[in-house]
């Protein structure tokens, strides 16, 4: 196999200058929340590291992941990251198709063994292997095989992070999460549907850079992302304390640009960072163009109690409950009535009459 | 179980379960007190009692006589700011409100986040001057039993963790709303069987009194 050319050689094949790429430099240690003291290093780094073998497995996902990382515009920070990679096996993105496919994969892995990057979008079903396979593999047997010789793993979209949409119940295909399966290897979870490119490709960089995961927070997230929430960065927030909401999506608040609360708006319980870095080149996002954040990056948002319904509102089966416990508590109270009636009955038996003569003293 | 699940879980089964229990507990409670009946009338009753009913409800929210207030005005005000705090925290504030209207069907206008946030922490505040006057005295240290103090802790955390929630101090917001929730929970299951009831029964406890009060003596 032939040498891998490093990040620096590759990049000035591609006429990229060094000014361009002490500008991405900068750009991605802010993003990362790196010290600038560490951007000549962030520098070095990519210059004279070999191209970081990435293997990308999708299993049952949309392409939606893909479709964000690779739909961004152009020239930009995504399209620079992926020319620091040597995406080696990507379903949608590669060229090969068949066994050729899987002979790249293959030799991949036997080149890069224990040092290339597995990045999986996509959930794995396990209640019937045949749901979803790959050259004949099950979805669960290749991501184990990948897995082996995987130096981390990058879990991209929330399907892949904690099963996503086709983990909703009732899952039907018995859909699991990546680190449900792989225990023993790094994972960072990316999750979002999709994720925001620049937070997929940051964590690329960083891993290529420094040769370790980000920070991550509980729920293995890297925390230079999600570490705050969508309400707390929201350019509407002003009117949720002022206690302005839209009641409906054509109402006057709607258009003045209110709180999106009251419809079922889950930026308070959302850690991502779509309020700051925005989409389609930091145009907009979901709560700017005036619909409630679906929490799309927290663990099983799907089935989270309803898009449109408000973060307060108790999940369905309030009035069954209520129902029950006025039949129950009816019951009982008539029984325990006619107890306490029956039992001062019998005190009232059980008196004994006291004359005055009784009560002298003796 | 991570904080979406926990999360999912005070929203849902664990808030089932709570207002079940409410409900079932007050059902019963109130049936029970139904079922004491009302003491034989031996004379010849002096009114409906309506009008002395609806006076006592009234006029219990002031102190009963003079003297009262000069002696236990630190009691009553810390009292009064601690209730009515509650009240307004918990009916006024937006959130609070779509969640009633999606249990009652009924909505109302509230008040913006910074007054509830001024009224809490007075609430807070009063709550705790409380809990250090009962200590602080020995009589109603001495008079003060595990009802009390858990009857305090149950009014005391919705407030605290709605205050820290809404702040997003110390814990992730959906853990520390989880909490909130929870902390309301726990004093719903607990409400009906503790004096917490009176929080239903204070009305009723009043009318009953003066109503009765009212038909008694002879009519003039």
């Amino acid at each position: 196999m032939t040498k891998q050319p490093t990040i620096g050689e590759s990049l000035r094949s591609q006429g990229i200058s060094r000014r361009e790429f002490m500008k991405f430099c900068t750009t991605a240690a802010s993003l990362m929340a790196i010290s600038p003291a560490l951007i000549p290093q962030l520098a070095k780094a990519l210059e004279n590291t070999p191209r970081q073998s990435v293997i990308w497995l999708s299993f049952q996902e949309c392409t939606g992941c893909t479709e964000s990382l690779t739909r961004s515009h152009a020239p930009n920070l995504e399209s620079l990251i992926f020319n620091t990679i040597s995406l080696d096996y990507h379903h949608t993105l590669q060229a090969a198709s068949g066994e050729a496919a899987e002979l790249a994969r293959a030799e991949a892995m036997k080149a890069n063994n224990g040092k290339y990057l597995l990045v999986v979008d996509g959930s794995i079903p396990l209640a019937n292997p045949g749901y979803s396979t790959i050259a004949g593999m099950s979805n669960k047997d290749i991501l184990l095989e990948v897995a082996q010789g995987a130096k981390a793993v990058i879990a991209v979209g929330t399907c892949a992070a904690f099963g996503g949409l086709p983990k909703a119940a009732p899952n039907p295909t018995g859909a699991v999460a990546v680190q449900d399966l792989i225990t023993d290897k790094p994972i960072v979870n990316v999750p979002g549907c999709p994720p925001i490119p620049i937070v997929i490709s940051s964590v690329i960089a960083h891993y290529v850079t420094f040769g370790v995961l980000p920070q991550l927070d509980g729920l293995k997230r890297p925390l230079s992302f999600f570490g705050q929430n969508i309400h707390d960065r929201c350019y509407r927030r002003p009117f949720y304390e002022r206690g302005w909401f839209a009641e409906s999506f054509d109402d006057e608040g709607a258009k003045q640009g209110w709180c999106l609360y009251k419809l079922g708006c889950k930026g308070p319980v959302t850690y991502n960072a779509c309020a700051i870095f925005k989409w389609n080149d930091a145009v907009s996002f979901p709560i700017e163009a005036g619909h409630g954040c679906l929490g799309c990056s927290e663990p099983d948002f799907w089935d989270a109690g309803g898009f449109y319904q408000a973060l307060s509102v108790p999940l369905t089966g309030t009035a069954t409950a209520v129902s029950y416990a006025m039949v129950g508590g009816a019951a009982l109270g008539v029984v325990g009535g006619l107890l306490n009636r029956q039992k001062k009955s019998e005190a009232k038996q059980h008196h004994e009459v006291v004359s005055i003569a009784d009560l002298k003293r003796t | 179980m991570n904080y979406t699940e926990f999360l999912l879980w005070v929203r849902g089964p664990a808030f089932h379960f709570a207002t079940a229990i409410l409900v079932l507990g007050l059902t019963l409670r109130f049936l029970e007190m139904l079922f004491l009946g009302s003491p034989r009338q031996y004379a010849a009753v002096r009114s409906n009692g309506i009008a002395g009913g609806i006076r006592t409800v009234i006029s219990r929210f002031a102190p009963p006589e003079p003297g009262v207030f000069q002696r236990s005005w630190f009691i009553i005000v810390a009292g009064y700011l601690f209730h009515l705090g509650f009240f307004i925290s918990f009916f006024l504030f937006a959130p609070h409100i779509i969640l009633l209207k999606s249990l009652l069907g009924v909505s109302w206008p509230g008040l913006p986040a910074p007054v509830i946030n001024i009224i809490t922490i007075i609430s807070l505040f009063a709550m705790i001057t409380l809990l250090i006057n009962r200590w602080y005295y020995p009589v109603l240290r001495f008079l003060s039993d595990f009802e009390d103090y858990l009857s305090w802790t149950l009014a005391f955390l919705p407030l605290f963790t709605g205050y820290l929630a809404f702040h997003h101090i110390w814990l992730p917001y959906p853990l520390m709303l989880a909490l909130h929730i929870l902390s309301v929970e726990i004093l719903m299951i607990v409400l009906p069987f503790t004096k917490l009831i009176h929080t239903f029964t204070f009305i009723i406890a009043r009318w009953t009194n003066g109503a009765r009060a009212a038909q008694k003596g002879v009519q003039v």
